[in-house]
């Protein structure tokens, strides 16, 4: 009941905003033009679950986005338009997004480099690795398997939505579990948490991990959706980190649900939706997520004092 | 509690500003103002927008009439033709070999220009009289390529190849190195005549206005026709769009949208998707760059509708969908051939021999009839078939073919 008082504010966003979208384009209302709207979501929510791991337990995870550019440009290299390449290589992309989540989390708990620096260096690492090995284009072609994910229908309703179904459901279970519980706890208060008991560095590596590999499944679904490209990835670390902060998760850590994080995705997907509707797009997305950002910051900063005074 | 008010502020601030971008009327683009769109709302497409300041009245005459002069040289080796070519003397320029050349490479930051640069270094070595050719690469960014010029020309090149990163920050670098050695520029300009020549096919409006033609040829009167521009203020874009524009105004299509894609595919689906959800129906796409052409073609795939005439480019994987899905389409291009071009020309300012002061190379266009002449099945997706490659020793292997 809590939770789900805590989410109102971000649902009744969201359904405002899905109601101008079903105004201006009543083709919305109809299964097929609303399960259109959650595939193209699906990515995004996704990828706004895995961030939020990394948030709610104190850290930002902005590599995220030149890891889905990795996961698309490899995948189409060493595939090459062969269909029976394509398993393997499904395979080998949730390996290099957990590797990478590793990396980030053993880094930034064991070398005690701030997540901002590490996963910033990270990002740029991916990026000139992706750079050097494709010399500035990417190569190859995805198969058509590789692309049923993010394009094709199991049935009437996209493979895209019945993972990001699976997804979340995992993630709602995670967070339900005692590691949702160690999560919330590191990120609250670190020190607490590891005085009664919990393994702040493993529960944080542990986020990490998490999110390198929604960034993979991520990757996968955008590599289907549209093909190959070397752009697909950029700025989605953004997007992500302005959903989740959009459903409420306190940049800092400690509060906020995984559900809200992904309402927050929906919503924002809703809203490039609603803009793109009115002709608007562009520049104005980036204008629209800074203000997001700065404006849920900067709520929460306002409040830190009441909050404060009420403990003690 | 706290949950809440940071989720209410942050919706509250998200919705004000998608309500506010609601209330206005629907805007071409955001660059564009509404002034002039709407004094102008009589005419057949008051949805194009102002005319962009990079339009020059003379130029885009000069580019549409170029398209249909013939050029002279071989027919075969379109990258040695020129279309009314002006000759300059380079006696003074004449040296013995073996040459030392030198390039300073803007970046090789796309498939374009991966296509353009193989196939230059296949040119140069077709010719056992240059005996050392450097190349550095800029990687998009003006700065450096200011010092690999500055590098470039005190390091004894008997010539100096550039094609700038952009055109008015890269004109000082270039108006430096002319005194120095024989400059020649290719693909964007400058804003200076001191190079020996400037090698670039026919250009933007050319580009842009083969595109609206065909639309305007095989969409019927009123048809709905999307336009899709990667990003607005460079050079090459904008008169591709600007043409297209002036194309467009005296139609009689509704041009239901001119939206940025960033050249990001799965912007552009997600663009298209909505348009074929708000319109019913699209009946023409613009582009003004085909890296896109087959997200966008995709769309349509997706939504269950027939795709409509569209507009791509030289890009392999276009031609590919194009065939298969026996499209009605066309591929203007901006030819990869012209990368040969220089090379060539640096030999013959270095030999002494006459050179047009500004080389504009022809710029076909392939059509349903030269299609096939064009997709070559084994080259990878992202190859530009233009190349005039296809003789050079290595090929098809070095452009990443089988």
């Amino acid at each position: 009941m809590r939770a789900l008082r805590s989410m109102g504010p971000i649902l009744a966003v969201l359904a405002v905003l899905l109601v101008l979208i079903a105004v201006a384009n009543p083709f919305f209302l109809e299964p097929a033009g609303f399960l259109a709207f959650l595939k193209r979501a699906a990515p995004l929510v996704i990828l706004a679950a895995g961030q939020y791991f990394v948030i709610v337990s104190g850290e930002f995870d902005l590599s995220v986005g030149s890891l889905v550019t990795v996961q698309v440009v490899v995948a189409a290299r060493l595939i090459d338009g062969q269909e029976q390449a394509t398993w393997p290589v499904l395979a080998l992309l949730i390996v290099i997004g957990l590797l990478v989540g590793l990396a980030n989390g053993v880094i930034t708990t064991g070398l005690r480099v701030p997540s901002f620096i590490t996963t910033l260096g990270m990002m740029l690492v991916l990026s000139g690795a992706v750079f050097l090995w494709t010399g500035g284009a990417p190569r190859g072609a995805l198969s058509e398997t590789f692309r049923m994910f993010g394009r094709k229908d199991l049935g009437p309703v996209p493979w895209s939505v019945l993972i990001l179904l699976a997804a979340g459901t995992a993630a709602i279970l995670l967070m339900r579990s005692d590691f949702g519980k160690r999560l919330i706890a590191t990120g609250d208060n670190e020190r607490a948490a590891g005085l009664s008991g919990v393994r702040v560095d493993r529960t944080r590596i542990a986020a990490f991990v998490l999110s390198g590999l929604a960034a993979a499944v991520a990757g996968i679904l955008l590599g289907g959706f549209a093909g190959v490209s070397a752009q697909v990835g950029q700025g989605l670390e953004f997007q992500a980190i302005t959903a989740v902060v959009l459903g409420g998760v306190a940049l800092g850590g400690g509060r906020g649900s995984v559900v809200a994080a992904m309402a927050g995705a929906f919503t924002l997907e809703a809203l490039f939706t609603l803009l793109n509707l009115y002709g608007i797009s562009g520049a104005l997305e980036f204008a629209v997520q800074g203000v997001i950002i700065i404006a849920a910051v900067a709520a929460s900063a306002v409040r830190l004092p009441f909050r404060r005074a009420l403990r003690v | 509690m706290n949950r809440s008010i940071t989720a209410l502020v942050a919706g509250v601030s998200a919705m004000l500003l998608a309500a506010g971008c609601a209330s206005d009327k629907p805007a071409t683009s955001s660059a564009a103002p509404e002034t002039s769109a709407a004094a102008s709302s009589a005419a057949a497409s008051p949805n194009t927008g102002e005319q962009s300041k990079f339009f020059v009245q003379a130029d885009y005459d000069a580019q549409l009439a170029m398209r249909t002069q013939s050029a002279e040289g071989p027919a075969d080796k379109p990258w040695e033709q020129a279309i009314a070519p002006e000759m300059v003397s380079t006696a003074k320029y004449k040296k013995d070999g073996p040459y030392n050349l030198c390039f300073s490479n803007a970046a090789v930051n796309n498939p374009w220009r991966q296509v353009g640069w193989k196939t230059m270094q296949a040119e140069v070595a077709l010719h056992k009289e240059i005996k050392q050719f450097t190349a550095l690469d800029a990687e998009g960014k003006d700065d450096k390529q200011i010092s690999d010029i500055a590098e470039l020309v005190g390091k004894g090149c008997d010539a100096l190849i550039v094609s700038p990163n952009t055109t008015a920050t890269l004109t000082p670098a270039v108006t430096g190195a002319c005194p120095k050695v024989p400059v020649i520029v290719f693909d964007r300009g400058v804003e200076t005549d001191c190079p020996v020549t400037f090698i670039n096919p026919i250009g933007g409006y050319a580009f842009g206005a083969d595109g609206a033609e065909f639309l305007v040829e095989k969409v019927p009167a009123g048809g709905k026709v999307l336009a899709l521009r990667i990003l607005p203020g460079v050079d090459v874009l904008e008169t591709r769009w600007s043409a297209a524009k002036v194309t467009f105004d005296k139609s009689e299509l509704d041009v239901v949208g001119v939206e940025f894609t960033d050249g990001d595919a799965a912007k552009t689906k997600s663009i298209v998707s909505d348009y074929i959800q708000r319109h019913g129906k699209i009946d023409g796409v613009w582009m003004d760059a085909g890296a896109t052409a087959v997200a966008a073609v995709e769309a349509f795939e997706d939504a269950g509708v027939p795709v409509p005439a569209i507009v791509g480019e030289d890009q392999q994987d276009f031609l590919q969908k194009w065939k298969s899905g026996g499209l009605t389409a066309i591929a203007p291009t901006y030819p990869t051939y012209q990368w040969r071009t220089p090379i060539i020309a640096a030999l013959k300012i270095l030999k002494g021999e006459e050179v047009p002061k500004t080389w504009k190379l022809p710029q076909p266009k392939i059509t349903s009839e030269t299609l096939d002449t064009y997709l070559r099945p084994n080259m990878p997706p992202l190859h530009y078939a233009l190349c005039g490659c296809e003789k050079l020793p290595d090929f098809p292997a070095g452009w990443g073919g089988k």
